[in-house]
């Protein structure tokens, strides 16, 4: 059983139904894709996995997400699930505070004091997420000051600071130019040893790349999903043919 | 934005069936070399295999430049991938069809001895070739695995053929150095055949997506 479980999952804003009844299993450990042209759900369904869409009006949800078997809409604090389910969006957020205070954040609002916890908490984030060397010298400094690849790293980092078990990662790399890329995936796939990470991506080639599997949405369905390598090299439905060829979307 | 790559895979498929078709030529032009012991057909064979040899180049470079410019997958990336493999096939059949041409020019034709038993396997390897290749063309799987399953009736021809050749060799009336190399052109044609099983192995690929037989 995967880490990560969705069972008949419908969702609305409103009177649209945005998702149409996903179930789908994410093993622990792997990089999951999710593609699919604009609208089409994927970003909604990586959302729901850590609650992200209680914040919106309107939202309903119907069906089950289970991480680690237990219920996360049922029997899970929001804050709990955060914590074990981290996310890292389009574009660079990080706080407008030093690099230090960035990554200690998490830590200190579940309750972390110690200042050589929090030392060694932040050392290791950065490490974790490659941006140690290029900030060590600088801790004291706003993260603002980074580049956008750095900042998405330090985004990262800060994620990791709460020792998550999954990484959501919202189109990590649209803002951000080839080197960065890189560097985005590079870690992402260093990370998956100890992380299971799902990620949203338009960039087909990123997906084929750096994950184990990918699933493709259309119109608030899961069309395919299977090993990455099967999807791209024979895909089983014409609409998936069609999406990942650019016959359209 | 497909337009212009629509275009360029439609390139490569032209490109191939002009080396289909040249490789049907090479091998047809060996095969009544052969049977008429005609030296002026053979001659024209290397010619053949040159331009084989030069449209091989082509398509390789045409392929890799879509690798690079389209980065295709599923069926797109099938295609392209199968027609680098295939065109290894196809050098090969010009090759070896100009290998026999070669034989034929310098063996001495009216010392040989008259086996039926070469022609027919000239004639099965041939349509053997014409089959897979038809197969690339019509993309038709069902005919590339006929052409798989047709290898046996090659190499049972083979078996055939090399033993009457032993055979002939104990006679010393025969000429043994005709013989040699008349058992030579018979592993050529014995060998296109498994060329010709690769090439139908790449259709079935790119129809379906996996690769069942394991190729010679």
């Amino acid at each position: 059983m995967g880490i990560l479980q969705s069972e008949n999952l419908h969702l609305w804003y409103g009177s649209f139904e945005a998702l149409k009844g996903i179930d789908m299993e994410i093993p622990a450990r792997e990089i999951t894709a999710l593609i699919g042209p604009s609208g089409c759900g994927k970003s909604t369904f990586l959302k729901t996995l850590n609650r992200m869409n209680d914040l919106v009006e309107g939202c309903r949800i119907e069906g089950r997400v289970t991480l680690g078997g237990e219920d996360i809409y049922h029997n899970m604090d929001v804050n709990q699930l955060r914590k074990r389910v981290g996310m890292v969006f389009q574009k660079p957020n990080p706080f407008p505070m030093s690099i230090y205070d960035n990554i200690a954040y998490g830590p200190r609002i579940h309750g972390i004091r110690s200042r050589a916890k929090l030392d060694e908490i932040v050392e290791s984030s950065l490490k974790a997420a490659a941006i140690w060397e290029e900030t060590r010298d600088k801790l004291r400094s706003s993260a603002l000051g980074l580049s956008g690849g750095q900042q998405q790293r330090l985004c990262i980092a800060r994620a990791l600071a709460v020792k998550p078990e999954v990484l959501l990662m919202d189109e990590p790399t649209s803002a951000l130019d080839p080197i960065s890329t890189g560097k985005i995936e590079e870690l992402a796939i260093a990370l998956k040893k100890e992380y299971t990470i799902v990620i949203v991506t338009h960039n087909m080639q990123q997906a084929v790349r750096i994950s184990d599997r990918t699933a493709f949405f259309l119109l608030g369905e899961m069309v395919e999903y299977g090993k990455t390598t099967d999807v791209f090299s024979n895909p089983h439905d014409t609409r998936t043919e069609n999406y990942i060829t650019g016959r359209f979307g | 934005m497909r337009s212009q790559f629509d275009q360029q895979l439609k390139k490569l498929n032209t490109a191939m069936i002009t080396m289909g078709s040249l490789c049907e030529d090479a091998i047809d032009h060996s095969m009544r070399a052969l049977m008429a012991r005609d030296k002026a057909i053979a001659a024209q064979v290397p010619e053949l295999a040159g331009q084989i040899d030069q449209l091989e180049r082509e398509i390789e470079a045409q392929c890799l430049k879509l690798l690079l410019q389209q980065q295709p997958v599923a069926r797109d990336l099938r295609v392209i991938s199968a027609a680098l493999k295939m065109v290894t096939d196809l050098e090969r059949v010009g090759h070896q069809s100009a290998e026999i041409a070669e034989i034929l020019e310098v063996m001495d034709l009216s010392a040989a001895p008259s086996l039926p038993a070469i022609r027919e396997m000239a004639n099965a390897t041939r349509k053997m070739v014409t089959n897979s290749i038809s197969a690339f063309v019509h993309q038709d799987p069902a005919l590339a695995k006929n052409v798989e399953a047709y290898d046996d009736v090659v190499d049972d021809y083979f078996v055939q053929v090399r033993s009457q050749l032993i055979a002939l060799l104990r006679d010393p009336a025969v000429d043994a150095e005709s013989t040699v190399d008349l058992l030579m052109i018979t592993k050529y044609f014995e060998r296109m055949g498994d060329h010709a099983v690769n090439i139908a192995g790449w259709v079935v690929y790119t129809a379906t997506g996996s690769r069942e037989s394991e190729g010679i």
